[in-house]
């Protein structure tokens, strides 16, 4: 019997590889054209044959989709503890949230691009969109979680307001802000994406939609492939950040 | 409404009273007033002559739960007060591992409070409630949510905490044998509104030992306590 740490580890890989053999046995006992469904071994050797193009693509989603974050993070955040602090904020500025979020992205990137033009800062924007709600959300959420009995005990030692907030309100809400950013760096690289098919002269969204139109099959899932990695890296990054900032939390929470 | 009317009884320097009532009586009710953490409607406390009308930087306070921060160590708990009054010097490190070292929880400065059990998260509360040297330390329930022999312990390490810190202990609960085993004094609380509806005078030697909670003299009081809140004839 494997212990279960092993199988943790072994079983995910056994379900991709059994998935990768009947993808691989469809394309070729039925003779599928690459340009229909490419089989993995096709997307493969594509990836490694063109993977200085690949890389070259790579780097300005990658660099959209952080920074696109990043911002998300810097402004979602203060927002959100205004959003939680004072009830005036919180009434004037949450439906107008509520509204944004309800707005399609995909909709509004055509604004976004004639506001921004075809370079980086119309799939940052995007990006930032994007991600923006779930940290703002979930941070508020959390700010206004503080458990009331460590509220009770910071009032029966008369911390000031900034104490309560800096020592208490903040860090009890850390782990609700990094379930919001793990869900908003996904969400970014989505972002960058859209952006990118949108209107873009670089970009794996970019090269994905360009392969395609020529019918390179095999070119196309595996920009998609190298896309899927972005994001799980990406995610996996925040996971990392989260580790190393509340090592209370354990891994029992994931 | 009225919770609690007309209460009044004086504590002494040094002296472990214990509020005893049945559940919702009002006595964490009125274990806040005392600290300062709610208003009365009416009447006023005073501690050495001075009115209570907020939270008192020379007071205590430990409550049901632990309220220990799950980022912070168990040191870092210790010493949040001190960090609150701007005190977190090597001073006051030495002297919460002196506290902790008397509550038994030496070697655990480092751990997170979710690695300790609930016992050992209601020692790390009550080393941060004596940091700051309180005069007056406020216990609303500590041991509510512990095991019997666990919270037996923790009655024994309370009374040689007190020894050797000489706070004034006014505590809450609604253990009629914890609150003989404590106290120098009971007040018994009645149903709501809360009056006063017996006072005793403990009047055991301590140090206490668990062997005087089966001597005559313990189950006599227990029995007047439990006539007073109306459980025993």
């Amino acid at each position: 019997m494997m212990s279960r740490q092993v199988q943790r580890v072994v079983y995910p890989f056994v379900g991709l590889f059994a998935i990768l053999v009947l993808w691989q046995a469809y394309t070729q006992f039925f003779g599928i054209s690459r340009i229909v469904l490419p089989s993995p071994t096709d997307i493969f050797w594509a990836s490694v044959a063109r993977r200085d193009l690949l890389l070259h693509e790579t780097w300005p989603t990658l660099l959209e989709s952080i920074l696109g974050f990043a911002l998300a993070v810097v402004i979602g955040v203060p927002l959100a503890v205004g959003v939680a602090n004072s009830r005036t904020l919180n009434l004037a500025l949450y439906p107008i949230l509520i509204a944004t979020q309800s707005v399609p992205k995909v909709a509004i990137a055509p604004i976004i691009l004639v506001w921004f033009g075809l370079g980086m800062e119309s799939k940052l924007a995007i990006a930032f969109l994007v991600g923006f709600f779930p940290i703002v959300v979930d941070t508020a959420t959390g700010l206004r979680a503080t458990p009331a009995g460590l509220l009770e005990l910071a009032y029966a030692l008369r911390a000031s307001p900034f104490q309560v907030f800096a020592k208490v309100q903040f860090p009890a809400a850390l782990p609700f802000i990094f379930s919001g950013a793990k869900v908003a760096v996904t969400l970014a690289v989505i972002g960058a994406v859209i952006g990118e098919f949108v209107g873009s002269v670089g970009g794996l969204g970019n090269l994905l939609l360009t392969a395609n139109s020529q019918l390179d099959g095999p070119l196309a899932w595996a920009a998609l492939i190298w896309l899927s990695v972005l994001g799980i890296a990406l995610f996996a990054a925040v996971v990392a950040v989260e580790k190393l900032m509340i090592p209370w939390a354990g891994s029992g929470q994931h | 409404m009225v919770a609690i009317a007309n209460i009044s009884f004086d504590l002494q320097a040094g002296q472990l009273v214990t509020l005893l009532g049945p559940s919702g009586c009002g006595k964490t009710t009125f274990l806040k007033i005392v600290g300062g953490l709610s208003r009365a409607s009416g009447g006023t406390v005073q501690i050495n002559g001075v009115d209570v009308d907020g939270p008192q930087p020379d007071f205590g306070i430990a409550f049901q739960q632990s309220n220990l921060m799950p980022w912070r160590t168990v040191l870092q708990n210790v010493l949040f007060p001190m960090e609150i009054r701007g005190e977190n010097d090597a001073a006051a490190s030495g002297r919460a591992m002196e506290l902790l070292a008397l509550v038994g929880l030496q070697g655990f400065e480092k751990s997170y409070p979710a690695q300790l059990s609930g016992g050992m998260q209601q020692r790390v509360a009550l080393c941060r409630a004596l940091i700051h040297r309180p005069k007056l330390l406020l216990m609303d329930e500590p041991f509510g949510a512990l095991d019997e022999l666990t919270r037996m312990e923790m009655q024994d390490l309370l009374l040689n905490v007190r020894v050797s810190t000489g706070a004034t202990v006014m505590f809450v609960t609604h253990s009629i044998s914890e609150a003989v085993y404590l106290s120098d004094k009971v007040v018994i609380f009645s149903k709501r509104p809360a009056v006063i509806a017996d006072m005793l005078e403990v009047g055991l030697p301590y140090p206490r030992t668990p062997e005087i909670r089966y001597s005559a003299d313990f189950t006599a009081l227990e029995h007047r306590a439990g006539r007073a809140l109306g459980i025993t004839r």
